[in-house]
């Protein structure tokens, strides 16, 4: 079997508590608790085979997290099948648990008051690795995150940029066959993200782990992950290639146009065009990507000084896809 | 084993590196300790005969509960612990190879060993330059000296335990506080912190002896000092033994059910 992660009508349901408005509320549900069913993930179909990068995106609240918690074992599913790795992520063993890592950008899992030598040594008694081992894979990813100068500081005087790499080492260090990411770039500036994500994709690459990724920038997800799964309401609704999702809500391009005199434009279409800027000098319009040829060849003869011509803002696009996401199986 | 061996580890020279908080900590239970003798000295000066415990076992029981404070103090919990809980981050260790229950156990342990060594040494040393009777006097017996440190070690992890239970009911709160501020004042007062339990009417000290927080200081310190003899210091150990085990299994046992409630409701 070549899929290590094969995930069927997988479902969790919540209770949730439910309390009315006010003060008559709060002194009814001392008396009587009232609970909500809420399904957080809904019959969900997966199978992700060995060295795979996946992009797992939804809205908050889809449902992602929880469906790593599943898939880790910290929580147990209410229906369905799961096999990560040949185990049933739930009977948490130790076996099981010593194959995968998570990473969870909002929650750490180093001890602050450690110096980042100490802590690893430390995750090299829990994970009970050899001492050679240890060794050559310490080294590999002190050279790979360039962290040398770091190892004998103390965890809590690190930048938030510096301690996501050690979080990203310490996960790594028992060479995991899969990583589960929820958003480990959520809170880094531009500069340190895309470090994270260059070593992310070499690790992927030379060390064949299979790596599943929840971010809400799209940025990671469109630089790292040649498939993605789009979740929404606890249901997948999209499965497939990464560029060919967006270029799918990829509709319209946005042309901008200024001139060295006070120009006024006419255009002639049969299409639709929206007009989000007009002043004397500068004009900014919209359309389907079909008909921006037609558009720009309209706009030439005015005789501009500068053009550029650029995609829709990422948002808009992921929003399109929540919004109208259409259950789709590549 | 060699994974709960360098948890340990790590929280005893975590508990050593703190000088400033271990020269406070001297000079806090010093003071309390010459505060609380003299106190005892001016009741016993009434009428020694009205006391259950000599003098001497008195002062004695005092300079060793202050010097060893950190091993029976209940406020002595670790924050990180409740912290975890509370925030979930406690799911981050539901992730790794290891017993919680265990990796906590060892943890508490390393924590209140380092910071009771490093506290100990000089107010013993103090208290035993002390003159009578206000000073540590020494048994002069080998045998006392050898229960008596198998029974510290006992109560200690009695201490731990219970601790431990502690730990395992915020599972089932939203806030900790309220647990922690009724395990302190239960704690102490039933440990006999704030008088010996032989200083209690004799049949409540005599239920005290038999509750588990009878086990905790209670049985070494008075060992110490004689007051605690022969057999009966067999039958004390065996209580002490007997709670060591019953609150490690209702300790693990309500690990597993909060585990199991992470599992279902999802942390």
């Amino acid at each position: 079997m070549n899929n290590i992660i094969e995930v069927k009508n997988l479902s969790k349901n919540y209770r949730r508590y439910k309390k009315k408005e006010g003060l008559k509320g709060s002194i009814e549900s001392l008396f009587k608790r009232e609970y909500e069913e809420k399904i957080a993930v809904n019959q969900m179909n997966l199978s992700v085979s060995k060295g795979e990068f996946i992009g797992l995106i939804g809205p908050n609240g889809a449902g992602k997290t929880t469906f790593i918690k599943m898939l880790t074992g910290i929580i147990a599913p209410s229906a369905g099948e799961i096999d990560v790795l040949g185990f049933y992520p739930n009977d948490m063993k130790n076996a099981f648990k010593k194959q995968y890592a998570v990473v969870m950008g909002q929650k750490s899992q180093l001890f602050f008051e450690l110096t980042l030598n100490d802590t690893l040594r430390l995750f090299k008694e829990i994970y009970e690795i050899p001492e050679e081992e240890y060794r050559e894979s310490k080294n590999y990813f002190i050279e790979l995150f360039g962290v040398k100068e770091l190892m004998d500081v103390q965890v809590r005087t690190l930048s938030l940029g510096e301690r996501m790499k050690m979080e990203l080492i310490v996960a790594l260090l028992h060479n995991p066959k899969i990583l589960f990411l929820d958003e480990p770039t959520i809170g880094l500036d531009a500069v340190a993200s895309k470090q994270i994500r260059k070593f992310l994709k070499e690790i992927n690459e030379q060390r064949g782990t299979t790596i599943l990724l929840t971010s809400h920038y799209m940025e990671d997800i469109k630089m790292l992950c040649k498939r993605t799964v789009v979740i929404n309401h606890g249901t997948k609704i999209y499965d497939g290639n990464t560029e060919e999702l967006f270029e799918r809500y990829q509709r319209n391009k946005r042309i901008q146009v200024s001139f060295s005199q006070p120009t006024e434009v006419k255009l002639r279409h049969d299409y639709e065009v929206q007009i989000i800027e007009d002043t004397p000098y500068k004009k900014t319009y919209e359309t389907d990507k079909v008909h921006a040829k037609d558009l720009l060849e309209g706009i030439m003869q005015y005789d501009p000084v500068d053009i550029s011509v650029e995609e829709e803002e990422i948002g808009i696009i992921v929003e399109r896809i929540y919004e109208e996401g259409c259950e789709h199986n590549a | 084993m060699k994974k709960y061996l360098s948890f340990f580890r790590l929280k005893f020279s975590m508990g050593l590196q703190y000088r400033a908080a271990a020269l406070a900590g001297v000079i806090t239970q010093f003071a309390w300790g010459a505060m609380k003798i003299l106190m005892f000295c001016a009741f016993y000066k009434e009428d020694p005969s009205a006391f259950p415990m000599s003098l001497e076992a008195t002062v004695n029981y005092v300079w060793l509960e202050q010097s060893t404070i950190a091993l029976f103090m209940a406020w002595l919990m670790e924050n990180e612990i409740f912290e975890s809980i509370v925030s979930g981050n406690v799911a981050y260790e539901l992730c790794r190879p290891i017993n919680i229950y265990d990796m906590w156990f060892v943890r508490s342990m390393g924590n209140r060993y380092a910071k009771a060594l490093l506290r100990c040494f000089p107010i013993l040393f103090i208290a035993v330059c002390m003159p009578s009777p206000y000073g540590l006097t020494l048994p002069n017996n080998l045998e006392v000296w050898g229960l008596f440190s198998i029974s510290m070690v006992m109560s200690s992890m009695v201490m731990i335990a219970l601790c431990m239970i502690v730990y395992m009911s915020c599972f089932y709160t939203i806030s900790s506080t309220g647990i922690r501020m009724i395990a302190m004042g239960v704690f102490e007062f039933f440990q006999g912190s704030i008088i010996p339990i032989p200083f209690f009417p004799e049949e409540m000290a005599r239920v005290m002896e038999f509750l588990p927080f009878g086990s905790l200081q209670n049985v070494p310190f008075r060992i110490y000092s004689g007051d605690i003899k022969g057999m009966q210091i067999l039958e004390s150990m065996g209580v002490q033994l007997f709670w060591i085990v019953v609150l490690i299994i209702i300790g693990k046992f309500m690990c597993a059910r909060a585990m199991r409630k992470i599992c279902v409701q999802g942390g």
